[in-house]
């Protein structure tokens, strides 16, 4: 098994005909994933890649059976292409784009909540269940199928871990990049209640940053809730306090979300937490070594 | 000077203190502590007082009449021309904590200030206009005040605090009041939480009036000032929505004695991300007030971020740029920045990422970490072989590459011909770049 997205996933691309659009549906079907179709509104009749473009998301749905989308199109409209998917039944949403308005997600987030579809983003790098299915924009060869199932709001930190997992020949069941944005579809939480019940998975890695209090409520629910070994990296241990570092998430206000508080929760619910990025398969290694 | 469009419940108690007095909780970890600091708006815009308030005028929150001055001369007249016998002059620059601030050129001014007529209005401008105001947030350079704010004078029954945030982990924005005003606030967040007041609402809907009559209930706020409490927060919060402000804050926020709920101050910032379809705020933005660096990074669409180390960091991805300065320290070296290229990198980008490390005369060497995904590696090894054209590097590079065209990216490197040192893995980076510097 895997989460999420697998070898029968059916994907389209929405803003299939702009550069980014074309590149990476270029990429997934090189990698294997089932790409059916695209959409960009007035470009029906065209084709990118061999696949055929429809003007709306329903219509791809209706002549391909898709199930999944991956959406770039520009900022602005996200929210819009976001809440077609909903619209149109897909389970699977993954929203690559970066920079949408934060008010703009608070409207999304409670549609999509009230919907049966999954939300992964947006400013994420996609979902990639390795030899079956990959959804977005990460590179597919750095992958393998295994048994470690990988979160983070970081897409090329997400790269190293899954780097680092595939040097020591773990592989991964399914990477998930949540997303960086203020408010993303799906949290730490979600992912590590699917991977709990995932036969694939046997070590979970959650992927943290500084500020805010989401690896702390995942911790507390890791506790409680899942029997797997657990590893973990928090990064930001050095950023300056008061100072924001790209992701909106990611910033320290005097002594609280620190690191440190971080390490120490994760540490308390019997994660194995790693001192440096380097050290993230290490630490994977080390939290199934723990529970055997 | 910080950014807080979005927090979780647990930052919300600790960013009032922020937002109240901003830099007491930088003060308290001391890493700015006299020295100048950078701004550290990446992707949120902020605007003066006197362009705030023109807003809330717009959206009929209630201020008080003032205008702006940019001599001794403008100012008089504006104490004139608002008839009264009292006003108020505020030196107008972003950093707050202005009251208790003093200026370089002339010790004894505040960066606020009472006064009874024109001729003294005029004097505290002519103390002002020109000179560095220093506070708590602005560091010991201070920031230069271009122009003033000459404003009504009212007769106050009480001070409140108020402030709107995205609280992140509601997914809804959230308006936050306390009967604590003043600058009093930071020891209210440690001390009682409890005194300040929360209601989330739905932006479709804007806060609703029951909404309004609970705060109100709670703070004792009754008759004519609560009608006029309904008015300013309802419009406060329809303005925070239609702006795509990420954050929103008034301290004090008063009740006058004709029971009047008036905004004395006025702090707002804005999501850059929503700027697209705010053409006529961006016109609001004043350059001289940010970090010419950072400034220069955001113009080019990178996140930058200036420290006090020596090795120069060029990472995509805001979390591995993030990692990359943890590993430099784990090994015992300092970053001299955050440096993100972002996913869709190309080589005028990069190419500009060097040219701002290298303006940071403290810079000793540069580490490159790219694990390409979006960004190809290729873009990044031209940038790295025009950027050595151009601004020719006189420090170590270390280049890690990984991920999308990685074999081709090195490849370009080796025939470069350029005297790059070249890593394989990011603990080897580290070390490599540490070693050369010390």
């Amino acid at each position: 098994m895997s989460i999420l997205v697998n070898s029968n996933t059916r994907v389209i691309c929405q803003g299939i005909t702009g550069k980014a659009g074309a590149f990476h549906t270029k990429g997934c079907k090189e990698y294997g994933t089932k790409m059916v179709g695209g959409v960009t509104p007035g470009k029906s009749g065209e084709t990118v890649e061999g696949l055929p473009v429809f003007d709306t998301v329903e219509e791809a749905v209706e002549k391909t059976g898709a199930n999944a989308t991956m959406i770039f199109v520009p900022p602005p409209f996200t929210a819009d292409a976001i809440l077609e998917a909903v619209d149109a039944g897909i389970e699977v949403i993954c929203a690559i784009t970066e920079g949408v308005p934060v008010i703009d997600m608070v409207h999304v987030y409670d549609r999509v909540k009230r919907s049966k579809s999954v939300l992964v983003g947006p400013n994420c790098p996609g979902v990639i269940t390795p030899g079956q299915c990959k959804i977005g924009i990460m590179p597919g060869y750095i992958h393998q199928p295994g048994k470690v199932g990988i979160m983070s709001r970081s897409g090329t930190l997400t790269y190293e871990a899954v780097w680092q997992t595939s040097n020591l020949k773990l592989g991964q069941s399914t990477c998930v990049g949540l997303g960086g944005d203020p408010i993303v579809g799906t949290s730490y939480i979600d992912i590590f209640e699917r991977f709990q019940n995932d036969d694939q998975t046997e070590v979970i890695l959650m992927i943290g940053e500084i500020g805010g209090d989401a690896e702390e409520k995942a911790a507390e629910y890791v506790k409680n809730h899942v029997t797997k070994p657990v590893a973990a990296f928090i990064a930001g241990r050095t950023a300056p306090p008061g100072k924001r570092m790209g992701h909106a998430g990611a910033i320290i206000t005097g002594g609280k979300g620190t690191a440190a508080e971080k390490v120490s929760a994760l540490e308390a619910a019997g994660i194995v937490v790693a001192p440096s990025p380097a050290e993230m398969g290490d630490a994977v290694m080390e939290a199934l070594r723990r529970k055997k | 000077m910080r950014t807080h469009g979005t927090l979780t419940e647990f930052e919300l108690a600790l960013i009032i203190l922020d937002l109240a007095d901003g830099c007491k909780l930088r003060r308290k970890c001391g890493i700015f502590r006299n020295r100048a600091c950078p701004t550290i708006e990446i992707d949120s815009m902020k605007i003066h007082e006197y362009q705030a308030k023109e807003l809330f005028r717009s959206f009929q929150v209630p201020i008080l009449q003032g205008f702006v001055a940019k001599t001794p001369e403008e100012a008089k007249a504006a104490f004139d021309k608002l008839g009264g016998t009292l006003a108020v002059i505020k030196a107008q620059v972003h950093a707050g904590g202005r009251g208790k601030g003093t200026f370089i050129e002339v010790p004894s001014q505040r960066g606020v200030q009472l006064t009874k007529n024109g001729d003294e209005t005029a004097a505290a401008a002519k103390n002002m206009i020109g000179n560095r105001l220093v506070t708590i947030q602005t560091g010991a350079a201070g920031s230069v005040v271009n122009q003033v704010f000459v404003e009504q004078g009212c007769k106050i029954a009480r001070e409140l605090y108020l402030a709107v945030v995205v609280d992140r982990a509601a997914k809804l924005p959230l308006l936050m009041v306390s009967s604590e005003g003043g600058v009093e606030i930071e020891k209210v967040a440690e001390e009682s939480p409890e005194k300040i007041l929360r209601e989330h609402f739905d932006p479709a809907y804007g806060l609703m009036p029951y909404q309004v009559r609970k705060l109100c209930k709670k703070l004792n706020i009754s008759g004519a000032a609560a009608k006029s409490a309904e008015m300013f927060m309802r419009k406060l919060c329809e303005l925070f929505v239609k702006l795509d402000c990420s954050m929103a804050e008034i301290n004090p926020l008063v009740i006058t004695e004709d029971e009047k709920m008036i905004a004395l101050d006025a702090k707002i910032t804005f999501d850059d991300n929503a700027m697209y379809r705010h053409p006529d705020l961006k016109e609001l933005r004043d350059v001289a007030e940010e970090e010419p660096a950072e400034l220069r990074a955001a113009n080019s669409g990178l996140s930058f971020v200036k420290l006090e180390g020596n090795i120069g960091c060029l990472v995509n991805g805001a979390g591995l740029a993030m990692a990359t300065m943890d590993i430099i320290k784990y090994h015992g070296g300092a970053p001299a920045n955050f440096l993100d290229v972002g996913g869709g990198a190309n080589t005028q980008q990069v190419t500009e990422a060097f040219r701002i490390i290298l303006s940071d005369a403290n810079v000793k060497a540069i580490l490159v970490n790219i694990f390409g995904g979006i960004a190809r590696c290729t873009t990044i090894a031209q940038a790295i072989i025009e950027a050595s054209k151009e601004v020719g590097f006189k420090v170590p590079l270390v280049v890690r590459l990984e991920g999308t065209e990685v074999e081709e990216g090195k490849k370009m490197l080796r025939e470069s011909g350029l005297a790059i040192i070249s890593a394989d893995n990011l603990t080897d980076a580290a070390k490599k770049v540490v070693a050369s510097v010390s």
